[in-house]
């Protein structure tokens, strides 16, 4: 029997905003546990819940960055339950009438283009955390509870695993570049649940879904999904039933694991919240967000292609995150040419971060002095073996590189009055090795370049070089 | 010396004219106390260190003739936080709560000088129409102590109207204000839903839920709601419009107003002795000039259900918070996360409202949402429709603010639903966001009646304007328990 897979994705962001959605807290990671909270956060009697315009805005953004329709007339929803983290016992978020509907995201698997619809994208809030100690009790953190996240519903239209991989994958980027959310999954700006099920060919109805929870990168997703899909499949060949349950990845087993078994539907008792008035998204809202939304990878990518000639697979590596992107095009705009950016962002530099752990945002180089440095190299000013050292210090060190290598003598020597006596003096002492280049013997040029350059401390450019030993090496 | 019994306009007289220091009110206001409440039960927890303390610095500062309310003592419902100040909603759940901050309310009446002097008894959790569902103490009628004073603000309508403090700040969310002020005689203003900030008012049912004001005289009402009034940023449900001066229009005719009776606000189930103190009021508003039409306000019969489906619906959520993890009573011997919340709440909620978060939680439910929830919103729209048609033709609706005078204490406890009917004249004007005002209406067998005034959204002046100028005309309000003022 042949199956066909189902996938729908669940992804929560979270907005990159300076207080909560609900509350004038701030925002902030790494806080001691229950500093950034107030009594709204806390839950307390008699406090009152209040709209973050700016946080919609966010969520706006990502929904035009998701070509999704913003919803005009909508107002906020309880979820009801009861859990610790949860102080109010009702999350707000929005369930009858959310932010957006209907967008989607391009993905590409095996060279071929897909469309994967996005049936909604609604605003809410985070809860807080509960840990469990050795001591015996269970302690309650409520600095992130009320952190404004939004919630994008995928369509079921992911079939394989690797199209779900590459749909997060873009996701994670288009929200990237609008700059309302980090999108990093380990730091849990962006969270995934998954919804599988399997079907056999020409079945109408979809199978027994299963979801899966707690996964933290992209390649959890995948793996997930994979073992999750087999093991679906094999349970029906075997003539078994797919319970609906949600289980969880556990990456050190490579296979999913049984949390709890769902028995009909949660009811969470949605009603519309009495406490916020209902919001109009005007069409003046909604060209104002437009107007700050930055301009989307895959326009960038095409950008790059067409008017500086950057290979698309280049151009694809410099737009996996907006800050790669706008440094690249920040170093073309300080004059650098652009396809000598590109070698250098995607080799030295990425080089250096990623043997380092760090981000663009944590050295010390800038556009310019990268420009600059590549400009060194244009102009014959530097040799691309002494752009390496000068690299290493604008890396580390918020200085010019123009300057550097002044103050430390590295200019190329590039001027024949200077370079002819040296030249000449190297000849006048190895005669043999003008005997053996005149027999034939081209390796005697390698070694006489490699005297002058000793003679030199490696700053004589070798292209001079070269043109002057010539001339010099006639002559005799 | 006691200056029971006084309003807030005699006593501003008094501070200001140098005859009284509020040092001196607030002491002889904590006697009066001291001698009536054992009687009333009117007070849950007493502020006396506080407001004295407070009393000093208002006589240090001075009061000028614009701050009416200051080195005044007021009280508060117990639904209200109060900084520093047990609040417990007159439930197990929070016996021992001490709010970390002021409601809105309080802290504009303590910038304009008012001395808090305590905290007042109510139905618990403002579910209730007696004070009978208070988990404390049963608050008696100032009139008959053998009576229930009404309910929800069944505490600060007795203080008021037995003497102890010229002003109480109560919650209406179906009749709260209003039909304890008309069982004890005295004025009770429910503003416009909006009208006042509801930031620290302990949520019974967030859509309906208003803070106001119970107080000897409708200058006392316009006075109070000139300080509570207004746009807060910590309630986004509160309307961004200026506050006008509410005692602008007092004493100004009403000739050619034009008042609505609706014929339903007679019907069955009103006391007839107390619909011929309604006649007789529509009579007198005629002798002042306005005209009083008989008009039809069809959807009434449903705003119970409706109501009671959700109040308790917003009330299930609302309530949710208390559940034994960060404040209030915890069940003691636990053991386990599923335990605390049970027992917590089994044993810190009291029956009626068990009641109510049933309901609620039912009608919330899958499959009972549409039945229930929605169907009751769509009743909510038709009865505001009723009000919007009658205010296309009428500046002002009056009517009874209920069926009968006080009732007995105990008469009605074991039987909720007779219980629910009776604000099914006060409940219509929460379900529409109306400004209402219940005034003095004389006597019936001894006990006082209240005519309920109804004004359009935000026009608390009008239904102000009215009610001063039938108080004035009846003097109905001079009436107090044990004979006149």
């Amino acid at each position: 029997m042949n199956f066909e897979t189902t996938i729908g994705l669940e992804v929560h962001v979270e907005l990159k905003t300076k207080s909560k959605m609900y509350s004038p807290t701030p925002v902030s990671y790494g806080a001691a546990p229950n500093v950034n909270t107030n009594v709204i956060d806390w839950g307390f009697p008699g406090t009152l819940p209040t709209i973050n315009r700016g946080a919609y805005s966010y969520g706006i953004m990502v929904a035009l960055a998701l070509h999704a329709d913003i919803t005009r007339h909508t107002h906020f929803d309880r979820k009801n339950y009861f859990y610790p983290d949860n102080p109010k016992a009702y999350q707000i978020t929005q369930s009858e009438t959310p932010l957006a509907t209907n967008g989607y995201v391009e993905i590409e698997v095996g060279g071929k283009k897909k469309r994967i619809g996005i049936h909604e994208l609604h605003v809410e809030e985070d809860a807080g955390k509960n840990s469990h100690e050795d001591d015996g009790y269970s302690y309650v953190d409520l600095n992130r509870q009320g952190t404004p996240l939004v919630e994008i519903v995928s369509e079921p239209d992911i079939a394989t695993p690797e199209e779900a991989y590459q749909y997060l994958e873009q996701l994670r980027q288009i929200v990237q570049f609008t700059g309302a959310s980090d999108v990093k999954m380990e730091e849990g700006s962006m969270r995934v649940d998954t919804n599988l099920s399997v079907r056999p060919i020409g079945q109408d109805g979809f199978g027994t879904k299963t979801e899966i929870k707690n996964l933290n990168s992209f390649n959890h997703v995948r793996d997930g999904l994979a073992f999750e899909q087999k093991r679906q499949i094999q349970l029906l060949m075997a003539g078994g039933a797919v319970r609906q349950e949600t289980r969880r990845w556990d990456p050190a087993k490579k296979e999913t694991i049984l949390m709890r078994v769902k028995e009909g539907a949660d009811d969470y008792r949605y009603f519309p919240e009495p406490d916020l008035p209902p919001v109009f998204v005007s069409q003046q809202w909604i060209d104002e967000v437009k107007a700050k939304l930055p301009e989307a990878p895959a326009k960038r990518r095409a950008r790059y292609v067409k008017d500086w000639g950057i290979p698309a697979y280049d151009a694809g590596v410099l737009t996996l995150t907006m800050e790669m992107a706008n440094f690249f095009e920040a170093t073309v705009a300080a004059g650098a040419d652009p396809k000598q950016a590109s070698n250098w962002l995607m080799g030295e530099v990425s080089g250096y971060l990623n043997a380092e752990h760090l981000e663009l945002k944590d050295v010390a180089l800038t556009p310019a002095h990268l420009a600059g440095m590549i400009n060194l190299i244009a102009d014959g000013t530097i040799s691309s073996k002494i752009a390496k050292k000068v690299f290493q210090e604008i890396i580390k060190e918020d200085v010019d590189p123009k300057a550097w290598v002044e103050e430390k003598g590295l200019v190329q020597l590039s001027d024949p009055a200077k370079l002819t006596p040296i030249i000449d003096d190297i000849l006048d002492n190895n005669a043999q090795s003008i005997d053996d280049f005149k027999n034939g013997k081209s390796r005697a040029i390698g070694f006489l370049v490699g005297q002058i350059m000793k003679q030199t401390h490696g700053k004589a450019n070798p292209k001079v070089v070269n043109t002057i030993l010539m001339t010099e090496i006639k002559k005799r | 010396m006691s200056y029971f019994n006084q309003d807030i306009t005699k006593l501003h007289a008094a501070l200001t004219s140098g005859q009284l220091t509020a040092a001196a009110l607030t002491h002889a206001t904590f006697e009066d106390i001291k001698r009536i409440d054992p009687e009333v039960d009117a007070f849950l927890t007493l502020n006396e260190e506080a407001a004295k303390a407070a009393a000093a610095a208002v006589d240090a500062a001075g009061i000028n003739a614009d701050q009416p309310l200051a080195g005044v003592p007021v009280g508060i419902k117990d639904n209200i936080v109060t900084k520093g100040l047990k609040t417990t909603a007159a439930s197990k759940i929070l016996n021992n709560f001490v709010p970390v901050y002021d409601a809105t309310v309080v802290e504009k009446l303590q910038a304009a000088g008012a001395i808090i002097a305590g905290k007042l008894n109510l139905d618990e959790f403002a579910m209730g129409s007696s004070t009978e569902n208070s988990a404390f103490k049963t608050t008696k009628n100032a009139w008959d102590h053998t009576r229930v004073p009404g309910g929800s603000s069944g505490g600060s309508a007795a203080a008021v109207a037995s003497g102890q403090l010229p002003m109480a700040l109560g919650t209406d969310t179906g009749g709260s204000i209003r039909q304890p002020a008309a069982f004890n005689g005295i004025v009770g203003l429910k503003p416009t839903y909006g009208r006042v900030s509801r930031w620290g008012v302990i949520a019974f049912a967030s859509s309906l839920d208003v803070v106001g004001s119970l107080t000897r005289t409708v200058r006392d009402a316009a006075l109070t709601l000139n300080v509570i009034a207004g746009h807060d940023d910590k309630d986004a449900t509160t309307a961004a419009l200026a506050v006008p001066d509410y005692t602008a229009k007092l004493g100004a005719s009403i000739k050619g107003m034009k008042i609505a009776l609706p014929e339903e606000y007679l019907g069955e189930g009103v006391d007839p002795k107390v619909a011929a103190q309604v006649q007789k009021a529509a009579d007198q508003f005629r002798a002042l000039g306005a005209t009083v039409d008989t008009v039809s306000l069809p959807h009434t019969k449903y705003a119970v259900p409706a109501y009671y489906i959700i109040a308790s619906s917003e009330a299930s959520s609302n309530l949710q918070r208390f559940d034994g993890i960060r404040y209030g009573f915890r069940a003691k011997d636990v053991k386990n996360l599923e335990d605390v919340y049970v027992r917590s709440r089994s044993e810190g909620f009291g029956p009626e409202v068990k009641r109510r978060i049933m309901l609620g939680t039912f009608s919330l439910s899958a499959g009972f949402y549409d039945a229930y929830f929605k169907k009751a919103a769509q009743v909510r729209t038709l009865i505001a429709r009723d009000f919007e048609q009658v205010f296309a033709n009428y500046d002002l609706i009056i009517g009874p603010t209920t069926p009968t005078p006080a009732f007995k204490i105990g008469a009605k406890v074991t039987d909720p639903l007779t219980m629910y009917m009776n604000d099914i004249l006060t409940i219509p004007v929460n379900l529409a966001g109306l400004p209402a005002l219940s005034v003095p209406a004389g006597l019936v067998d001894g006990l006082p009646v209240g005519l309920q005034l109804i004004g359009k959204q935000f026009d608390e002046q009008t239904l102000l304007q009215a009610a001063d100028a039938f108080e004035q005309a009846t003097g109905y309000q001079d009436a107090i328990p044990g004979g006149a003022n």
